[in-house]
């Protein structure tokens, strides 16, 4: 008898729309898999952009977020970094 | 001259040797010379699906170390006169033949066939380059899966890097009434992440279990949606333009009832 009205429910109601989920997922799991990039050269990126900035900028360094990032067909290097204060240069001569 | 084409895919088991097997023997049905070759070396299966497995005597290992001519090794299908399997060797590893070696082949080969197609193994470790090296052009099989395309995005990622220009898609075991209440990925969603050409669309079909079953290939069976699809395959690849056809077996009452119920 439950087999029966399960058919009859699924014949009125829409249980569909898990596709859309596959495909948001596949996306995203591409977006990393197209970008050759090792996570290797990601820490080193990370760990160089690090000192050229806290050349200028007082950084939090624990703070740091990089990650890549995709919308459509391009990817983009997302980098999040808080500033605590600007550090003051001195002059030279 | 002959073309050679090589059947591939990222993820196992989504059909590539049922591809290999139906391709062949509709271009075979249509007057075509061809060979299958199974470079799965160590896990030969395209002889059960043809069901020519109780005549293999030597096989491509045997071939590439000379054991016996190409001729002794190739087995003619009764049942389709111009169609020839060279099988895998079971007992040995991929290592056994060199990309060299398969170039060689499919170049002797090429001088007595019109089609020569590869059935390449799953994944992308040696044998796939080995399948891969002698072709012109590369078919990829993927199901509308994510973990399935995912891994096809990669083996077309791969063909591109070895240059390989004529890449071309098939979406295989499409099942219509999934996709249409938005359960399945359709082939427009497959086409859309995946920068390829389609070849063709496969549904699901259990004459496909059923022919594997047998060691009989579909393609002669008119009432098989699949049978259908791999026979239009094989009219494109001969340069037939055939629209895109979504076969289904007949509907009965039920099914026609519930899809006037269906909403998209």
């Amino acid at each position: 008898m439950s087999v029966i009205i399960d058919a009859i429910k699924r014949l009125f109601t829409h249980e569909g729309g898990s596709k859309e989920i596959a495909k948001e997922r596949l996306k995203l799991v591409l977006i990393h898999d197209r970008t050759s990039i090792s996570t290797e050269i990601i820490e080193q990126i990370k760990e160089e952009m690090i000192q050229v900035i806290s050349k200028h900028l007082e950084i939090d360094r624990n703070g740091v977020e990089f990650s890549l990032e995709g919308e459509e067909n391009s990817v983009a290097l997302v980098a999040n970094i808080p500033i605590k204060g600007l550090r003051r240069h001195k002059k030279k001569g | 001259m002959g073309k050679v084409i090589v059947i591939t895919s990222g993820k196992g088991g989504v059909g590539k040797t049922t591809a290999v097997a139906n391709i062949g023997t509709a271009l075979a049905s249509l007057d075509q010379k061809v060979a299958l070759v199974d470079a799965d070396i160590g896990l030969r299966n395209l002889d059960v699906v043809l069901g020519l497995e109780n005549r293999i005597v030597y096989d491509i290992v045997d071939v590439v170390e000379g054991r016996a001519k190409l001729k002794q090794a190739l087995i003619k299908d009764k049942r389709f006169p111009s169609l020839c399997l060279l099988p895998a060797a079971q007992t040995r590893d991929k290592e056994a033949v060199s990309p060299e070696d398969m170039v060689r082949l499919c170049n002797n080969l090429r001088e007595e066939f019109d089609f020569i197609i590869i059935d390449s193994p799953a994944g992308i470790e040696r044998g796939f380059k080995n399948a891969v090296i002698p072709a012109d052009m590369a078919i990829v099989v993927t199901t509308p899966e994510v973990s399935a395309v995912r891994d096809a995005d990669r083996v077309i990622g791969l063909l591109e890097a070895m240059e390989k220009e004529d890449n071309k898609l098939i979406v295989n075991r499409v099942r219509s009434k999934l996709v249409d209440r938005g359960d399945m990925l359709s082939v427009e969603d497959v086409l859309e992440i995946l920068s390829i050409d389609l070849i063709g669309v496969i549904p699901e079909d259990e004459h496909i279990i059923i022919s594997t079953n047998r060691g009989e290939p579909l393609v002669n069976n008119n009432n098989a949606p699949a049978g259908r699809s791999f026979m239009d395959i094989a009219r494109r690849i001969l340069g037939e333009d055939v629209p895109m056809n979504m076969y289904t077996e007949k509907e009965d009452f039920f099914t026609r009832f519930r899809r006037l119920f269906k909403r998209r």
